[in-house]
């Protein structure tokens, strides 16, 4: 079977900086799969390129939506990505603060409905019961996540943990088929981290979803993931279970440090 | 709490404005005489009257920020709690409609006159609103769309006779394609840059008005622009004032309808989140040129039929109805207002316009009296004078 993300020679330079250098990434359906490496690596560049934020310098993009035929993304605009599926979230949390949690999810189902000018004023019924599907649509999404009780809360009052999950209930409503997770763990506790990787096997299981994440908590990646790609420098130094990486003699050489620097 | 330390401070910032203000308060040259008066009473009157103003000014920071620290930051404004409240609502709309519907019968002509005006502004806020509250672009050049509505009218009138009825629609069309006209050069800017350029299309279309004789009939204006048509009816000066009241109220009402559904509509949403973060917008599957367009279109849509409500109104229009000095006056109403806040909007246009024409009993203080008023509101309820807030969503039990 094709893989659903099939990343070839993905390489970005920025003037003379090669912050990718021909990436070969390919994630299977139904995978958890983590992009891992040292800070400066290339992993969120990795994650514009995809998105459509920066235009990779060379390279391919392919996707292969369970059930549809394989096409490239390339030249396409962030929203058209997320149009055929790919949904993120990011590093520093980019919630829209002006607007409701339930808002927020609803801005992910924003490329599902078609209400344009006229339909916004003058409300016929098709554009009412879509508003309403999609209120509802949102809200359940809420539900999943465990986001309910804030319904109407504003965004940027809520505690940091549930900002973090809202971004993930935000991308959720984009009805995506893979997940970007970008360091989903970052700054939360023991407990909440704990809560993060029960909701992420979860979405595996019942939403047919397949993920990619970047995480530095080592601890969630090795007993998250089906699969683990490491960058360092922009390139590409090892692939393969969590238990083959740990003892990838590259691996420990990039998060450690060589031996032989210390002479 | 009056502190010594504030005390301390009171007395410094009374002594340097004393210190500041010495040559124009104290110093009077006589040219006439050839003598210079000293006014020392003006020193020590005005070092006494900026040390009280300075400790009001603490005490009443001093309260507001004790009272943010028991509060928190999303309480509703009171205008809107009593709203929600059906036993105030009902009263308080019948109240409202019993006395705009009375006003032009009430008071003389002059005061609907000024009212017409407010109202105006009322809708040149309301369209403001989509494109600075909403969609977060900062547009210095509204007027542009101001402009181009009235002289729409007027130059339509001029040449075909066109009705002021036709006109209204054309130049709602002609606002939209201009608005979307500015929207393209300016999609990948924002914040200053935007503001820079906005403010530049919109001295553009006034000094081309100025300039152009053979078109816009330049500096001189167009003269003679007739009033609304009521069925071929003469209403006389003072009727037909009264009628465009009207007609302002019904457009008011219309917008306040229509921009109440936008913004909480899928449109509406995606412009407070272009507003709040662009990339996550983009990224959440939002088309940043579409939306960017649709809020510069729909924002000089409202400023076109302000225009041409207006040119209908004064019958006379000239490029220096249209500087610059009302896009900042529009500007003003929206965020002393409240950005993103219909209510906000409506409240700030009327305080803005009829403030100072009621003002004019303190004659030529009018504007200073103004201008202080704005600094303390802006200081005070920085968020405006009714801040926005948000549809709230109720759910019972989860339908399947």
């Amino acid at each position: 079977m094709e893989p659903i993300l099939n990343v070839k020679n993905l390489t970005m330079t920025f003037g003379g900086l090669k912050a990718l250098d021909n990436v070969n990434i390919a994630i299977e359906k139904g995978q958890i799969a983590a992009l891992i490496g040292p800070n400066g690596a290339g992993k969120t560049t990795f994650f514009n390129c995809i998105t459509g934020i920066y235009e990779p310098s060379k390279g391919q993009v392919t996707i292969t939506p369970p059930g549809k035929s394989s096409q490239t993304l390339k030249g396409l605009k962030p929203n058209q990505v997320t149009e055929r599926g790919l949904a993120r979230t990011f590093q520093n949390i980019r919630l829209f603060q002006g607007m409701t949690v339930l808002e927020n999810v609803m801005i992910g189902r924003h490329c599902r409905m078609n209400a344009g000018i006229f339909g916004a004023m003058i409300r016929p019924k098709s554009q009412k019961s879509e508003e309403k599907k999609a209120t509802y649509a949102s809200y359940e999404i809420l539900e999943k996540i465990g986001l309910e009780k804030y319904v109407n809360e504003m965004a940027v009052n809520l505690p940091y943990g549930a900002q973090r999950r809202l971004e993930i209930a935000r991308a959720l409503a984009t009805d995506p088929f893979l997940l970007l997770l970008d360091e989903p763990a970052a700054g939360m506790n023991p407990q909440e981290t704990k809560e993060l990787d029960d909701l992420i096997i979860w979405l595996r299981d019942n939403e047919d979803l397949s993920i990619l994440l970047i995480e530095h908590d080592m601890k969630l990646v090795m007993s998250l993931s089906d699969r683990i790609h490491v960058v360092d420098y922009g390139k590409k130094i090892a692939e393969g279970t969590p238990k083959e990486v740990k003892s990838n003699p590259e691996v420990i050489k990039a998060y450690l440090g060589d031996d032989s620097d210390d002479a | 709490m009056v502190t010594i330390k504030k005390i301390k401070q009171a007395f410094f910032i009374a002594l340097w404005f004393m210190v500041l203000t010495f040559p124009i308060m104290v110093i009077k040259v006589n040219t006439i005489t050839d003598t210079v008066v000293f006014r020392w009473s003006y020193l020590f009157w005005n070092g006494i009257g900026t040390f009280f103003a300075s400790l009001t000014w603490n005490y009443f920071l001093h309260l507001k920020e004790n009272k943010q620290k028991t509060e928190t930051s999303d309480d509703i404004p009171m205008v809107h709690q009593l709203l929600q409240n059906d036993r105030f609502r009902i009263p308080f709309l019948i109240a409202l409609a019993v006395f705009f519907l009375i006003y032009p019968f009430v008071f003389p002509m002059y005061h609907t006159s000024i009212m017409i005006s407010a109202l105006v502004y009322v809708m040149l806020g309301l369209g403001l609103n989509i494109v600075v509250g909403l969609a977060g672009l900062l547009d210095l050049g509204y007027v542009a769309f101001y402009c181009v509505g009235a002289y729409a009218y007027a130059l339509l009138n001029l040449h075909f006779g066109v009705s002021f009825w036709l006109a209204l629609p054309i130049s709602a069309v002609l606002g939209f394609m201009f608005g979307t006209l500015l929207g393209y050069p300016v999609l990948r800017l924002r914040g200053d840059y935007l503001a820079i350029v906005t403010l530049g299309f919109g001295e553009i279309i006034r000094i081309i008005m100025e300039n152009w004789d053979d078109f816009s009939n330049g500096p001189r204006g167009i003269s003679n622009i007739p009033p609304p048509n009521f069925f071929g009816i003469d209403l006389g000066q003072h009727g037909s004032v009264i009628y465009i009241y009207f007609i302002v109220i019904a457009l008011v009402l219309m917008t306040i309808f229509f921009v109440g559904r936008l913004e909480n509509s899928r449109l509406g949403r995606a412009w407070i989140a272009l507003r709040d973060d662009e990339v996550a917008c983009q990224a959440m599957g939002i088309d940043k040129v579409k939306t960017k367009l649709t809020a510069f279109a729909l924002g000089a849509t409202w400023a076109s039929i302000g225009g041409v409500v207006f040119a209908a109104k004064t019958s006379y229009i000239n490029p220096m109805s249209f500087t610059i000095w009302e896009s900042i006056t529009i500007l003003c109403v929206v965020v002393i207002g409240g950005m993103g806040s219909a209510i906000g909007v409506i409240a700030g246009a009327l305080v803005l316009i009829l403030l100072p024409e009621y003002l004019r009993a303190v004659a030529e203080y009018r504007m200073l009296v103004f201008g202080a008023l704005q600094v303390i509101v802006m200081v005070f309820k920085p968020d405006g004078l009714i801040k926005s807030v948000r549809k709230t969503y109720k759910f019972k039990k989860v339908e399947e």
